[in-house]
């Protein structure tokens, strides 16, 4: 069962803030989805190796070949704040 | 008192030497303009699909096959998860239970493991615009976002920080042959993390560990590591407990600081990245990384001492500076089989590099490493000019100055000492009246050479050296004194 201050932990962790009436939900749902995996964890599983994806062996690998770079002006406009030449982002030391 | 033992890792990232990014195809290029290479990938815009440059993992193979670790068969990533703005995605594509390389080793110390993953981006805190007061914003360059990286781990094996540098310096040589990276550690190519914990000698179990963030110098990981050690010393003496935590080393005051504590391993929530499941590394991927691996310093350092008979520190000082190798290997070519292996080492690692390091100093020449093949001096007159003095043709101190005209203004030794008049006063015959009149001429030290004190001997060499303008061989006078006084 995850408690409450697991929810809060996670929530740091993922800089989400959530209020009061939100904690307890969120416990509870948390709560089903590792209540579902702990459904997996009664097989057997011994021997089976772990499933990481299922296109195993799809990933192309690509050449070492330059392809164009967005124009800066684009690139700075998709955010929400930026000086002349960079993405400009609350301190992370603040 | 008890007595403490240092128990050190390293953790190195090395920017490998691709021209694109890790998982775009956006070009790398130190030094450009801010965010002049970034695209919705190394952005981390919502929908799009990470894809992996082959060359990062062949050059992270090449690494793994120069340190004889275990090559993985398949490429497996993950993800690792934190909130930081020199991460766009909110995590870094990285390796975790499935490392590119497993073991291995280099020189002294063993290796955990090799894995590759992107580089953050760089930021710069505040104050740089100008139009900010305080420290409340800071801006993001993400051209270095996305750059591959190997991160190197080794075991904790290293007991000092002395052996933690001597290790780095060969690592970086080896990297540096191996041309997987530019290894430059002032512009970031190359970063060393240190693990350092103390325990009681005789003690298995490893004490508590801190990490040292980002030295950026040789000279400063000894610095940090012994400061650290101090540290750490001076609690435990004090009967009181090392915290695990990551520290700043500040070069300038030799403080050591605490970071603030960022999310604990379990924390980064490793999951495998569902963009890229799974991938078998190609044969042929991997047999073009076996065959691109050189002889790499060790190598050639036990080889020009197994094979050519070099002492231990000539072997490595050759073999350690690839320019000085390849110029010592030409010279031995050039000299023919009957070179003086020893004698050329000799004359290249000192004589020659001391020349061309004092001509560059005046040329005010930038950091690279002193090349003999770019001077005047060629392998062929090198390996000339050794004969020369081996055979004692000329004395050594002659050579020497033969060799401040080579490197001045080139040319062939032998008509540098025809035309200096350097040639040695020749045989016995030659010398033998000139010994001789110089004996005549200090009867006193005579006496003192027939009694056996051979010292006062250096005033007969002196005289003949003087007689002879310096071009007698000082051996050749003893041997000859020794002839006359039947001692």
């Amino acid at each position: 069962m995850i408690d409450r201050d697991t929810v809060l932990h996670v929530a740091t962790l993922s800089r989400l803030e959530l209020h009061d009436d939100e904690i307890e939900p969120m416990a509870r749902e948390l709560s089903a989805v590792l209540g579902h995996l702990e459904t997996i964890g009664e097989l057997d599983l011994d021997g089976v190796e772990p499933t990481t994806g299922v296109l195993e062996d799809r990933s192309p690998l690509r050449a070492d070949e330059p392809t164009r770079s967005l124009p800066r002006e684009v690139a700075l406009d998709q955010a929400p704040d930026a000086s002349d030449d960079g993405f400009r982002v609350p301190s992370p030391q603040a | 008192m008890t007595a403490y033992e240092t128990v050190i890792g390293l953790e190195i990232h090395v920017q490998l030497a691709t021209r694109t990014k890790m998982f775009c195809g956006c070009e790398l290029v130190f030094g450009d303009p801010p965010n002049t290479h970034t695209c919705p990938v190394c952005l981390g815009m919502p929908g799009t699909l990470p894809v992996v440059n082959a060359e990062a993992i062949r050059l992270g193979l090449m690494i793994g096959a120069a340190f004889g670790g275990v090559l993985a068969e398949r490429l497996v990533f993950h993800r690792k998860s934190y909130f930081y703005p020199d991460l766009p995605k909110g995590y870094q594509i990285s390796q975790f239970d499935e490392p590119l390389v497993a073991g291995g080793r280099l020189g002294d110390v063993g290796l955990e493991r090799v894995h590759v993953e992107e580089d953050a981006a760089k930021l710069t805190h505040a104050g740089a615009s100008g139009r900010i007061g305080g420290s409340t914003s800071s801006v993001v360059d993400y051209n270095r976002g996305g750059t591959p990286l190997a991160e190197i781990v080794t075991l904790p094996e290293i007991r000092s920080a002395e052996q933690a540098s001597s290790w780095l310096r060969l690592l970086r040589e080896t990297l540096r042959q191996l041309g997987v990276s530019d290894v430059n550690m002032e512009e970031g190519s190359l970063r060393c993390d240190a693990n350092i914990s103390i325990r009681p000698v005789g003690d298995t179990e490893l004490g508590t560990k801190t990490e040292l963030k980002n030295m950026n110098s040789f000279r400063f990981i000894e610095q940090g590591i012994n400061a650290e050690v101090a540290r750490q010393t001076a609690l435990v003496e004090a009967g009181e407990r090392v915290q695990q935590e990551t520290l700043h080393f500040d070069p300038r005051t030799g403080s050591i600081t605490s970071l603030r504590s960022k999310e604990g391993s379990h924390d980064y929530r490793y999951f495998p990245e569902p963009d890229m499941p799974p991938v078998a590394v190609p044969d042929e991927l991997l047999q073009s990384a076996l065959a691109a691996v050189p002889e790499l310093p060790l190598e050639r350092a036990e080889r020009f001492r197994t094979e050519l008979g070099l002492h231990e520190e000539s072997a490595r000082l050759l073999a350690f500076r690839r320019a000085l190798g390849d110029y010592f290997e030409e010279t031995l070519g050039a000299g023919g089989a009957s070179a003086d292996k020893q004698q050329v080492a000799n004359w290249i690692g000192n004589d020659l590099v001391r020349r061309l390091e004092a001509q560059r100093k005046d040329d005010e020449a930038g950091e690279t490493d002193t090349d003999p093949a770019q001077s005047k001096v060629s392998p062929a007159a090198l390996a000339e000019l050794v004969a020369l003095v081996v055979d004692k043709k000329i004395n050594r101190k002659a050579g020497e100055q033969v060799l401040d005209v080579l490197v001045a203004e080139g040319g062939r030794p032998q008509d540098v000492v025809e035309a200096k008049g350097l040639a040695a006063v020749g045989g016995a015959d030659e010398l033998r009246p000139v010994v001789q009149a110089a004996l005549d001429a200090n009867p006193d030290v005579v006496e003192k050479l027939r009694t056996g004190n051979m010292k006062p001997i250096g005033a007969i060499v002196g005289a003949v050296m003087k007689e002879t303008k310096g071009r007698a061989d000082g051996g050749e006078v003893t041997r000859i004194t020794r002839e006359i006084l039947g001692l």
